[in-house]
């Protein structure tokens, strides 16, 4: 049975939980991971790897430039914006 | 204890593409904040990302170049994680198939190229942080290294070799200014002799060549230091500090990013067939090594001139143009202005100047006036020698007058000469040049000189 480090994946989806969350939640991860852990029994002897199922490839577009959405309309979507800028809480790393 | 660096560097390559790697957004440099961006490359939901073929083909382009095995069927993958300047919250970039493997520039080996997405641009304000997504989606190539160099200079030259090769490429114009080759350094120090590495630290934030030398002289002795003083090094990531001329701790290894790298969904893999392959091999330009070489072999100039000319992918296709019948000349004028390619100056007007001083119609001396004259106004120079009358006087006629009147005027001189001291004739040389107003042939003033002299 796979193991769930719910604090770890907690703190990677930058989400706060609660005790009584972390155990309900464990559960049903546990019940997913079981889920598709089916997939590591089915029998792949001779079957490609792939990481798409429908044979289709080089799906590419022309290096041609298309109008771009004007900084007011795109600006309407962010919280808060100064000197055309989507503003963000101050960065530090 | 003598102790030695491992150095391996990560750098990071914008392309020259017209648009984004995703969607039609272009990716010129300046443009207002938020002016080329539209759903794809703001990482709405629901939006489809789609691939560039000019990237993949430059990608390509780039490995060939560098001798690297071309990945016949190749993916794409998102990395996981959050920061400001990533709308969706993941990078597609290459995991576990990138389109380039192996490789070497110089003695120096090359692990991997793949390609990405680059993130937006972000500026720091007092109480927060601003975001312009213009170069979110840029199509960026990651150029892996293997951890071939021991000295900062090693890493010095290992990028000033791959920024010739992708610039002669027309890859990626690599204008540091611009951001355009960024670098990240892994490196760590062991006692000579030590087969294993020690723990890797990772400097992050350089954004020019010289940067990352500078970086590597600092932090070498560092890291050595912090041995012979008996302390631990622990694998950690730090950040260059251009301004201090230090680098500083970002964070350890308990911190490191966990990214869960998985395939792409919204993206088909790509296969890389021979008649692809076959046309971008079409496009192979001569690399800077052979055109080296070539320019020395062809031209017949010295090593250093062929490689000033050849760092420089502009200044030699220039100097190629302008070689005309005495080459050398040539490159001595062209290497006296580094920019000269974005000067009035056309190369064949570098081509008529050399042939007018080769010809005698102007002196070396005046050639210079000539060539500043060039470089400010742009005119061929047969025009200048014109409008400022420089021509040399080879008329025998008139600079037999002069030298009839030369010699009549200093009877010393004459005396001097006849009597066995050659240099006299320099002062009778002076005095026809002066008569000419500096504009008789030397040479020739010289040789009428001296027959007049002599067979009298």
């Amino acid at each position: 049975m796979p193991d769930v480090d719910i604090n770890h994946v907690a703190h990677l989806a930058r989400i706060e939980l609660t005790d009584a969350e972390k155990v309900k939640f464990s559960a049903q991860l546990k019940d997913m991971l079981a889920y598709v852990d089916q997939l590591s029994r089915v029998d792949v002897t001779g079957v490609e790897p792939t990481a798409h199922a429908i044979p289709l490839t080089n799906v590419l577009r022309k290096d041609e430039i298309r109008p771009s959405i004007a900084t007011e309309r795109i600006l309407k979507n962010a919280p808060e914006s100064a000197r055309d800028l989507f503003i963000v809480p101050k960065i530090v790393e | 204890m003598d102790f030695e660096a491992v150095i391996g560097l990560e750098v990071h390559v914008q392309l020259k593409t017209r648009t984004k790697i995703f969607c039609g957004c272009a990716t010129d440099f300046g443009a207002e904040p938020n002016t080329r961006v539209c759903p794809v490359c703001l990482g709405y939901p629901g939006v489809l990302p789609v691939m560039n073929e000019e990237a993949i083909r430059k990608t390509i382009l780039a490995g060939l170049m560098i001798g690297c095995d071309i990945t016949r069927h190749s993916k794409w993958d998102r990395k996981n994680y959050f920061y400001p300047d990533m709308p969706k919250n993941y990078q597609i970039s290459q995991y576990d198939l990138p389109l380039c493997l192996g490789g070497k520039v110089g003695a120096v080996g090359v692990t991997r190229i793949h390609l990405e997405e680059d993130v937006a641009k972000s500026f720091h304000f007092a109480t927060n942080s601003g975001v312009d997504f213009n170069r979110a989606g840029t199509p960026l190539m990651e150029i892996v290294s293997e951890p071939d160099m021991r000295t900062p200079e090693d890493a010095f030259n290992y990028l000033t070799a791959l920024k010739e090769i992708l610039v002669t490429g027309g890859v990626s114009d690599c204008d540091m200014e611009k951001g355009q080759l960024r670098c990240d350094c892994n490196v760590s120090v062991r006692p000579v002799g030590q087969v294993t590495f020690g723990e890797k630290i990772e400097i992050k934030n350089m954004n020019s060549i010289s940067g990352v030398k500078r970086a590597l002289e600092y932090e070498i002795p560092r890291q050595i230091n912090a041995l012979k003083r008996g302390e631990k090094l622990q694998q950690e990531t730090r950040r260059w500090d251009d301004d201090d001329g230090k680098t500083f701790l970002m964070r350890t290894k308990e911190y490191a990013h966990d990214y869960r790298y998985f395939p792409e969904p919204d993206l088909m893999p790509v296969v890389v067939d021979d008649t692809m392959l076959a046309e971008i091999r079409r496009q192979l330009p001569e690399l800077p090594e052979a055109r080296r070489h070539r320019f020395v072999a062809q031209y017949g100039l010295p090593d250093y001139d062929a490689g000033v000319l050849v760092a420089n992918g502009a200044l030699a296709n220039f100097f190629e143009q302008a070689a005309g019948k005495n080459p050398k000349a040539a490159a001595n004028w062209i290497m006296t202005v580094s920019e000269i390619t974005t000067t009035p100056i056309q190369p064949e007007h570098i081509t008529e100047l050399v042939a007018a001083i080769d010809a005698g119609q102007i002196s070396g001396k005046q050639g210079k006036d000539v060539f500043a004259e060039m470089l400010a106004a742009g005119k061929p120079p047969a025009l200048i020698i014109k409008e400022k009358g420089l021509a040399q006087v080879s008329d025998t006629g008139a600079i037999e007058a002069f030298a009839e009147q030369a010699i009549a005027a200093n009877p010393k001189s004459v005396a001097d000469f006849r009597a066995g001291n050659k240099a006299a004739l320099n002062a009778l040389v002076g005095q026809v040049m002066k008569l000419s107003k500096g504009k008789a042939n030397p040479q020739l003033v010289s040789s009428v000189l001296a027959k007049k002299l002599q067979g009298s």
